[in-house]
């Protein structure tokens, strides 16, 4: 009866399956996106590239957002030890978001937006994100019970649930016609919004990747320590105030911009935990080599260092003024999504996803080349963009004034490579993806032939009878 | 370890102090009540309707296919614009927008070049790091 239970996708399980889906889609769309810059015009009448794009970063996003909540609902039940609440309510929200981001994707290839950044669709599909988030909160705070003697994790997890769903109305609020009609007033709580946000689902995402490394190495002294919760509020103080990095070229309010400076320079304190630390990591990185997440995690680190390198620089507004409105920006949230965000859930997803009636030992080969593909395709990719950024930084900067097009021409190579490096990179996670894909359908289908099977069986018994 | 209630403490004193910087910012809105004008204000929905922050950057936020729109009224004129979105571009779509649509997102991009300059030539670079615009 165990292994048969074993072999059923629990809900927790699908929203992880239901996210690579969406990883995938997005590997994609983004490739779509980065062939139009190459081939001006291509698709221009059916899919251009004002669809393209929505399809690419909502996919992403929701990619993020339905691994971190599948994610931090089984770590929660692990930490517990009990099971969830309401099941039933994880099967609502697990529904509710399903359908809406059909409906959300279906939008954009149908034309009909919203036009927000990072939220391109209607603003009513936002309604069924913040129901499905309620429904979030309220399993959390039942299954958690109280904060006494927590870990950090179960305090980042419920940080970033609190300040997703506060954050995400807040970014609704152009609807009121207050907030909207000055540019400047909209953009300031826009970003605002936006900058904190990815604070929140950050939260989530390094939660669960501190519970994952604590039980990978069967070790809690860390989630329990001083310096575990120092981070904890240094994260949370820049959640908070360091959006304004976002807006320095917007004539907005000067201390939403000088708070935003100082408090991003308190990032400076991870950056150097991350390089005291470097030694422990290397040994860490020996002993534990051997275990697939472990290496997820490990690729996760380097983009952290590397990611976090280009975001303190940013958030000097001296040095902002360069890279802003440049490929430098993409570069950085690409490393941030796909370097950090990505390879952390793709741990957890790999951690939680493992468990079955099929080993994923004989794919081992396979996410170990995905896994070395995706980091070396990454690299270029990052680099690519960085390049293409700078020579938009000289172009921003220069007193020539050369049409927009000269520039774009001049960044024709960079996007060549941008565009090869993206079919690696595709090519990197749709090897990992695909065996951990696979062997839960085929155990699910399994699970599902064994219960038909069982139920003939006791149909025939009680007609014999 | 950091003892339970000093961390409840500490978690409630950020968040009352964001709590009191974000309503701050909703009630002391950064440009006051300068509102656009409702011709404005629809071009702005329009602008969204057709998603045209997908390739397009005001303040250099947006996407990266087209340029910076931020002052392209000043510099380019209205006529220049209004010819762009009748006919749309080798990349951009035609739209076929009305006339009143047109003259919306126009007014549109004005209210936006009247809110400041974006071009970053126009910063100056102080030496604490911080920027200022002239």
């Amino acid at each position: 009866m165990e292994r048969l239970h074993r072999n059923k996708i629990s809900t927790e399980k699908i929203f992880i399956l239901f996210a690579l889906l969406l990883l995938a889609g997005a590997m994609l769309f983004g490739l779509l996106g980065a062939l139009q810059y190459l081939i001006p015009g291509l698709l221009k009448s059916r899919l251009s590239f004002e669809r393209v794009r929505p399809l690419h970063v909502s996919s992403v996003v929701f990619w993020i957002i339905m691994a971190t909540m599948g994610t931090a609902i089984s770590f929660l039940q692990e930490h517990t030890g009990k099971k969830l609440y309401s099941a039933q309510l994880l099967g609502i929200q697990l529904w509710i978001f399903i359908l809406t981001i059909i409906c959300i994707l279906t939008s954009y290839c149908l034309g009909i937006f919203g036009g927000r950044e990072y939220w391109e669709f209607p603003p009513l599909l936002s309604i069924p994100v913040v129901i499905g988030w309620i429904l979030f909160l309220i399993n959390f705070i039942k299954s958690a019970g109280s904060l006494k003697n927590q870990p950090v994790y179960v305090w980042m997890w419920l940080t970033g649930i609190v300040f997703f769903l506060f954050t995400y109305i807040e970014s609704n609020l152009w609807v009121l016609p207050y907030f909207r009609n000055n540019v400047v007033n909209d953009m300031t709580i826009q970003w605002k919004s936006y900058g904190s946000m990815v604070g929140s689902w950050n939260m989530l995402i390094y939660g669960s990747s501190i519970f994952l490394m604590d039980k990978i190495s069967n070790n809690k002294t860390y989630s329990h320590s001083s310096i575990a919760f120092a981070l904890y509020f240094t994260g949370l103080f820049n959640l908070m105030f360091n959006w304004g990095h976002h807006i320095y070229t917007l004539p907005t309010q000067p201390y939403v911009k000088n708070i935003s400076y100082l408090v991003s320079m308190t990032e400076l304190v991870i950056l150097g935990r991350i390089i005291y630390n470097w030694k422990h990591s290397v040994s860490a990185a020996k002993k534990l080599f051997h275990e697939t997440a472990y290496r997820f995690l490990l690729a996760a680190d380097l983009w952290i260092f590397l990611t976090l390198l280009l975001a303190i620089a940013m958030s000097v507004p001296a040095i902002n003024v360069y890279t802003h409105g440049t490929h430098i920006t993409v570069a950085h949230t690409m490393g941030a999504t796909i370097g950090i965000n990505s390879f952390l859930l793709l741990a957890m997803a790999f951690d939680i996803l493992n468990e079955g009636c099929r080993s994923l030992e004989p794919y081992k080969k396979m996410l170990n080349r995905g896994i070395l593909t995706a980091n070396i395709s990454l690299l270029i990719f990052w680099l690519s963009l960085i390049a293409a950024g700078i020579i938009k930084a000289r172009w921003q900067m220069s007193g020539l004034q050369l049409p927009f097009s000269v520039m774009m021409q001049a960044l024709r190579p960079w996007f060549i490579i941008f565009f090869l490096s993206g079919i690696a990179l595709t090519t990197g996670f749709l090897l990992i993806i695909y065996p951990l894909v696979k062997n839960q359908l085929v155990c699910h289908l399994k699970w599902t032939i064994k219960r038909r099977k069982s139920s003939i069986r006791t149909k025939a018994a009680l007609a014999m009878e | 370890m950091i003892l339970d209630k000093r961390k409840l403490a500490m978690a409630a004193g950020l968040v009352l102090a964001f709590l009191f910087y974000s309503f701050h910012l909703y009630t002391s809105l950064p440009a006051g009540h300068k509102s656009a004008t409702a011709m404005a204000d629809r071009g702005k929905l329009l602008w969204q309707d057709y998603n045209c922050n997908a390739c397009y950057q005001i303040y250099g936020l947006g996407g990266y296919l087209g340029p910076d729109l931020t002052n392209a009224y000043s510099r380019r004129g209205p006529e220049y614009i209004k010819a762009f979105l009748k006919n749309g571009t080798d990349i951009m779509p035609n739209f076929h927008l009305a006339d009143d649509d047109i003259s919306e997102l126009e007014a549109y991009l004005r209210d936006v070049d009247a809110s400041g300059k974006a071009d970053p030539r126009t910063f100056t670079i102080n030496r604490d790091g911080t920027i200022a615009q002239e």
